[in-house]
């Protein structure tokens, strides 16, 4: 069962063959067997989430499931939850417990879900690794030796290695996609405005969005569908936004009439090898599917990293401001006085790269600067946007490999920020675009896994949804479960 | 050789909505510390802004007000500084896309009216309040007033003296408050000025301002700017030279003191805010906040000369705000025959009253229609004036009405020509002398006469019929 899809499990309770408990049950095992190693959870309560699933059992006994009926979702550490600490991996909130759950937590209780725990992750999501996590890193169950990507690194091992069958994560340039990438799994980010972001703790406001992290895309698809809509309490989320019905979308199993444009800034020189054969074999399925293959080019493309990493360390660093030991959160051992209260309190509270990104930011906006940085960052960003548009008017989806290489070593980047940065390469246009995204598995490098992206235009998830759901119809890659823990 | 003083003003005003600018908590002043927070103006993890959009509307009918453009989008930024009551650790504001620009207020001043450049409008959110003292060395903070709304207009420097710079302020504040988009209590903080000053010699270009902050009554304003005029010249005559700084203005002391120079000023770090889209209004939503504008000061100083015959001077008074000039409208409906009348006795006679009490006009305990019941008495000669005055003190700590008073005391005018003959026949019996002298040419002597029989009369002898009948009688 561990393996099993969400689908997968929620026909068997439909069919009353399993309960929620006995769901539930099974993941904790493994849990308990496993994540010592992985280290995918850093926080888990057993007892809350037996409560939750018996109170999903006695709701099914007495009235119609809920789309999500006891099905187990674990999140990432990002997410305020009234319940247990949310800590964002950080020293910072070490032991925080917000008393507010996130729009999308609400969206999974009103769904029926149970929620597992909160997982392991980049401190407050800045990294690709999840090496940068204060709370100890994390390892790819493919090969434990290596990094499971980031920074949603805890969820992406978790369903990766069946300690729970889903997750949510959080995507600001890459950090659904990159992780469902090299742990073989499926990511999806929507739409910017798509999903709430209330209570999701800010990294960069105007490229974060949510998403789920799962094994098929119709998995991600019922989340998607449950996690999503207008919340009036955030200013962002865009109210009446198109929805397809995006569970029918996954039932397409061709790709007849289908254009997808092959930008070849994504397949460049110093990529993977091995990555860009998967691909191209993957673009090869789809054309025999039925689709159309164009080559099409996104222009701006090599400014994309640079422009993000001038506006998302410059969000940021307003964002953890509020970090300032006067509140919430940790506070040095007598302060001298105030100043030294917000630099002891900050410095012992704050991981390297999560300072690397506010000085960066402070930076960047600072006067004399601004203009040079964070304006010509800003039209980068206009650049981007216009590539895709003008791109999307010959094509209907784009398919990219999702990272230029497979799950690299524990270790190996975390001394140059700067490679470390480039392992975002492919996936950060689509946010600074505010476009949807979906990250599959596509094939095996070394026995690593291989993602393929899809990109759509704004509020088109039904078109990678649909295409993503073809070509995993057609393959088998999703069936090969992570060697990490037994297989089944 | 003169010098000349170039003055500007930033005004925080604070927009009277029930709730704060991003939230639902209450502006309420004076609830309990903490009392009025939530997690968005506590600035928790992963809490989002949502713009208040009356506050949005009460800043765009101030824009119409002063006769500035309304920018139908305009957009907010964040301003970054650390400070204990800024809970965010940035404010949110707008900087360089405010919701309006260009406009401005004519003052009266004592070279005729002056026109006055308002820069812009912003809209903004009010930080906490940090209280250290009599606390034994720690500091609290209270957020109630974290992300209360706030408007602030900034001048042009076209000020030249702290008279204009007074001047300027009450016409503001008068006109905030006529709009009813702020209470305007400056006690309260709901109307605090930043000022900045500098001077040159006539002719040459601007000289090195300083802002004086923390200024909160018109007072000490006034003090401050004259202060820190004097400040600048003497310095300039003495060979120094005027830095760019903030200046703290101590009321008690009557002197200002450096806050931090230029090299110390923070550098905000503006950038957009991203967890807030453009604000947009149509022209159609302007023309509907135009339409429901109320008649502005100015407007109705004019209404009131013209329709009712006011002096200026009492014009000016009885619109000095909405309420007063309100209760004139309902004194001369209920007296319609003499709105001078009016004017007369309710900014003389009553407002005297009611400010030795330190009485509101929303609060007089004498209404309209119970005053317009005693200028009736005095229109029919009911009473005279001088005893209007006395049934009027009367009716301040009393429920009764002015005839019920007047019947009371028996302060009916004797309007009878026989009984005041009778009267003046006893005067003059009891004064041959003064009346041999009147007869003889001594015509003053007829105030005596007057006097003389309104006292024998209790007062209450018409003195208009009183004067009549005494010239013919004592022509003989």
């Amino acid at each position: 069962m561990p393996f099993s899809t969400l689908s997968e499990l929620k026909t068997r309770l439909d069919a009353g063959e399993i309960t929620a408990v006995e769901i539930a049950k099974s993941y904790l095992d493994r849990i308990a067997e496993f994540n010592n190693e992985l280290n995918a959870f850093v926080d888990i309560d057993p007892s809350h989430v037996l409560e939750q699933a018996q109170a999903s059992d006695a709701y099914r006994a007495s009235h119609e499931p809920r789309p999500l009926e006891g099905l187990p979702i674990a999140i990432k550490d990002i997410f305020c939850t009234q319940d247990g600490p949310t800590q964002c991996c950080s020293n910072i909130l070490k032991d925080y417990h917000a008393p507010y759950d996130a729009h999308v937590i609400t969206r999974l209780k009103e769904a029926g879900a149970v929620l597992v725990g909160k997982t392991n992750m980049d401190e407050f999501a800045m990294g690709s690794s999840t090496e940068t996590s204060a709370f100890g890193i994390c390892r790819n169950p493919w090969d434990t030796d290596r990094i499971p990507g980031g920074s949603s690194g805890g969820s992406a091992a978790a369903v990766a290695a069946a300690l729970a069958p889903a997750a949510l994560g959080t995507d600001t340039g890459g950090s659904i996609r990159q992780p469902a990438s090299v742990c073989g799994i499926t990511g999806m980010k929507p739409t910017y405005g798509r999903v709430s972001r209330r209570g999701i703790i800010a990294f960069a406001s105007s490229l974060d969005q949510a998403g789920p992290m799962t094994r098929t895309v119709k998995d991600a698809a019922m989340i998607t569908a449950a996690i999503s809509g207008h919340d009036a309490l955030d200013s962002t989320s865009v109210p009446n936004a198109p929805v397809v019905d995006w569970l029918a979308a996954c039932d397409q199993t061709d790709m007849k009439g289908l254009r997808i444009g092959k930008p070849k800034e994504y397949f460049i020189d110093g990529m993977d090898q091995g990555v860009r054969a998967s691909i191209d074999a993957a673009l090869a399925r789809c054309e025999a599917l039925g689709a159309e293959i164009i080559d099409i080019s996104l222009p701006h493309t090599n400014a994309a990293v640079a422009a993000y990493y001038v506006i998302a360390p410059s969000e940021a660093s307003a964002n953890l401001s509020r970090y300032d030991a006067v509140r919430f959160g940790h506070r040095c051992e007598n302060p001298d006085d105030l100043l030294d209260m917000y630099t002891r309190s900050r410095d012992e509270g704050f991981g390297t790269e999560v300072k690397r990104r506010i000085l960066t930011g402070t930076f960047a906006l600072s006067s004399g600067y601004y203009d040079a940085y964070y304006i010509k960052a800003q039209q980068v960003r206009t650049l981007i946007r216009q590539d895709f548009i003008d791109a999307f008017e010959q094509v209907d989806v784009i398919a990219t490999p999702t990272s230029p290489v497979t799950a690299f070593k524990l270790g190996e980047k975390t001394d140059d920020p700067l490679t470390m940065y480039l392992s975002d390469i492919f996936t950060i246009a689509l946010n600074l675009a505010g476009l949807p995204g979906i990250s599959q598995p596509c094939g095996f490098v070394d026995s690593l896994p291989v993602g393929l992206q899809w990109m759509a235009p704004a509020w088109r998830e039904d078109l990678i949804l649909g295409a993503a759901s073809a070509y995993e119809n057609a393959t088998d890659w999703v069936k090969s479960p992570a060697k990490f823990g037994g297989e089944v | 050789m003169s010098w000349e003083v170039v003055i500007g003003l930033e005004v925080h005003v604070q927009v009277n909505t029930k709730t704060k600018q991003f939230c639902g908590c209450s502006t309420e002043f004076g609830a309990e510390p903490n009392t009025q927070t939530c997690p968005v103006c506590l600035g928790m993890p992963g809490q989002l802004p949502v713009l208040n959009m009356e506050a949005a509307r009460k800043s765009v009918l101030t824009g119409l007000a002063i006769n500035a453009d309304i920018n139908l989008v305009s957009k907010f930024d964040r301003k970054n500084y650390f400070y204990p009551d800024l809970p965010k650790g940035y404010q949110i504001t707008q900087f360089p896309l405010p919701i309006v620009e260009g406009g401005y207020l004519d003052i009266p001043t004592k070279d005729g009216e002056k026109r006055i450049g308002i820069t812009r409008i912003h809209m903004e959110e009010d930080a906490g309040k940090s209280m250290h003292e009599g606390l034994d060395g720690v500091s609290h903070i209270d957020l109630n007033r974290s992300g209360v709304p706030l408007m602030e207009i900034v001048s042009e420097p076209d000020m030249a003296n702290a008279d204009e710079a007074i001047a300027y302020l009450k016409q503001l504040h008068q006109l905030v408050c006529f709009l009813d988009v702020s209470d305007a209590n400056m006690e309260k903080g709901q109307f605090r000025c930043d000022a900045n000053v500098s001077v040159r010699r006539p002719g040459e270009p601007l000289g090195t301002r300083a802002e004086l902050k923390n200024l909160n009554s018109f007072r000490f304003i006034k003090q401050a700017i004259e202060y820190e005029v004097n400040r600048q010249i003497e310095l300039i005559e003495d060979g120094g030279e005027v830095v760019q700084e903030t200046r703290l203005y101590d009321s008690a002391k009557g002197e200002s003191r450096s806050m931090r120079s230029k090299e110390e000023a923070h550098d905000y770090r503006y950038f957009p805010e991203p967890d807030l889209p453009p604000l947009r209004f149509t022209q159609e939503e302007v023309d509907a906040i135009r339409a429901g504008m109320p008649e502005l000061p100015g407007q109705l100083r004019k209404r009131f000369e013209t329709e009712y015959g006011l002096s200026p001077y009492d014009a000016d008074v009885l619109t000095q705000t909405r309420d007063l000039a309100t209760w004139y409208e309902s004194l001369v409906a209920a007296h319609p025959a003499d709105p001078k009348r009016c004017a007369n006795w309710m900014a003389n006679e009553l407002l005297g009253r009611l400010k030795e009490t330190g009485t509101e006009i929303s609060a007089s305990p004498v209404s309209p229609t119970r005053l317009a019941g005693l200028l009736e008495r005095i229109a029919d000669n009911t009473i005279s004036g001088k005893t209007a005055k006395d049934v009027l003190d009367a009716m301040m700590t009393s429920d009764d009405d002015a005839d019920v008073i007047i019947d009371a005391k028996g302060l009916k005018q004797v309007s009878d020509t026989g009984a005041i003959d009778a009267i003046i026949h006893e005067v003059m019996e009891a004064n041959p002398d003064q009346v041999a002298g009147y007869r003889g040419g001594k015509d003053k002597l007829l105030g005596f006469f007057v006097g003389q029989v309104m006292k024998a009369s209790r007062g209450k002898a018409n003195p208009g019929m009183v004067n009549q009948r005494l010239k013919e009688l004592l022509k003989g």
